[in-house]
């Protein structure tokens, strides 16, 4: 297949800009090997760096732009927490910060040219997904002891109805990971991939690839949009299976 | 490792076949670092950019609620010293109607004073007009007797020579003056 896209000139591989490379040389790429991953997440440190640290140096009652736009994070994801899992949820507040810049940064980043989007692999989004149900699960076993089951008890619902939505309940909590990170991933991936298509056309159209331009810049507009919602969506998920956690009394 | 990567070497090579994202191979080497920049992002948020940006806000906040604070407290002077103003005024007020009663009442006083002191002079005058007046009248009534007398004698003389003398003719004027 490879050998008939070659010899039609017409090469579109949208899929080749998530390949994981060594950063080094060519070896085997083992669990330790400085690979693009480590490069684009290096960066996205480098970026929440400058945002939330340099930015914020000046420490000026009248802030800077830089300043403001860190306070304007914060402030957002401060108040989103507060909101959804009430002043108990605050305490989570770190951790929620650190996945929402790491996300949306990653994402933003990843819409560079030529960059990785380390978001894109469901390895990584797995792993995020994975870390809040197993600490959600901790943290609502802890705080309620086995009231955390009444989570999955709905006592508002005609008796009779109890088991069946139970049942219900328990497989949705069990799904929550797998949705939770199929849905930035999957997003992630087919946005870089559909500008990749039209990267490809517009190359095998040569200098007459006029809508395919247009359509790279109408998706890329898109995909920005969806790269901070998609950030904006992991966050509050985690957010409300926190609450979930703290407070699973309906 | 990365076989599937280099599967294709066979063809045009380096371009992947099916999904990077499901290459079981590369799971470790993702988790890994992702594990390790989630910490590094934690550690950089905890220790200094989470603790600054509250810090900030709080200033902030502070700030705003003293300046408030001083605007309310300022508010507050500005209507203690318009009330003193007023008080003032009015107080002024006060003074100036008391010192204009006080004014008008010695002005009274020195007019009663005046007046009374014209009025005793014009009383005087009066007096010493009248008394002039009389003296006058007195004046003209002897006068007018003499010139009685004077041609009463004359006409007397001119008649009848030698008859009468001035005593008993004054006498007679007299008393015809008085009759009249």
């Amino acid at each position: 297949m490879a050998a008939e896209e070659a010899g039609s000139g017409f090469n579109i591989h949208p899929m080749d800009q998530f390949v994981i490379t060594p950063l080094f040389g060519d070896g085997p790429i083992l669990w330790y090997t400085p690979t693009n991953v480590t490069l684009w997440m290096g960066i996205a440190v480098l970026a929440v760096i400058a945002l939330l640290v340099l930015g914020t140096r000046g420490r000026a009652i009248v802030p800077s732009r830089s300043q403001s736009i860190a306070e304007e994070i914060y402030g957002f994801v401060h108040k989103m927490t507060e909101d959804i899992a009430g002043k108990e949820g605050l305490k989570y507040f770190p951790y929620i910060m650190t996945l929402f810049m790491f996300i949306v940064l990653s994402n933003v980043l990843g819409l560079l040219p030529m960059s990785f989007t380390t978001t894109s692999h469901i390895a990584v989004t797995a792993t995020m997904a994975m870390a809040v149900f197993i600490t959600v699960t901790i943290i609502g076993f802890v705080k309620n002891g086995a009231g955390f089951l009444s989570l999955f008890w709905i006592s508002s619902a005609p008796l009779p109805l109890r088991p069946i939505l139970a049942l219900i309940e328990i497989i949705s909590y069990f799904v929550r990971p797998i949705s939770h990170s199929i849905r930035l991933a999957g997003n992630m991936m087919a946005g870089h991939a559909v500008i990749k298509v039209f990267a490809g056309f517009a190359g095998a159209l040569g200098v007459g690839a006029v809508a395919p331009i247009v359509a790279i810049m109408a998706v890329y507009g898109l995909e920005l949009l969806v790269t901070v919602i998609q950030a904006y969506v992991f966050t509050i998920l985690t957010v409300v299976y926190l609450n979930d956690a703290l407070h699973p009394h309906h | 490792m990365a076989s599937e990567n280099t599967a294709g070497a066979a063809g045009v090579a380096e371009h992947y076949q099916g999904m990077p994202q499901l290459n079981p191979d590369w799971f470790s080497n993702q988790i890994f670092w992702l594990v390790v920049t989630l910490v590094v992002i934690y550690l950089i948020l905890t220790k200094v950019a989470l603790p600054r940006i509250a810090a900030v806000l709080a200033d902030r906040a502070n700030a705003i609620s003293s300046d408030l604070e001083q605007a309310e407290r300022l508010k507050q002077k500005a209507v203690e010293a318009e009330d003193a103003y007023n008080k003032a005024l009015a107080e002024a007020r006060a003074e100036a109607n008391r010192i204009v009663a006080e004014a008008r009442a010695e002005i009274q006083v020195d007019l009663d004073a005046a007046t009374a002191k014209a009025d005793a002079e014009i009383a005087a005058r009066t007096v010493e007009s009248e008394k002039a007046i009389a003296e006058i009248r007195a004046g003209a009534m002897k006068s007018i007797e003499q010139v009685a007398t004077d041609t009463a004698t004359a006409v007397i003389q001119a008649i009848m020579p030698g008859t009468g003398d001035d005593k008993s003719v004054a006498a007679a004027v007299k008393t015809r003056m008085k009759g009249a």
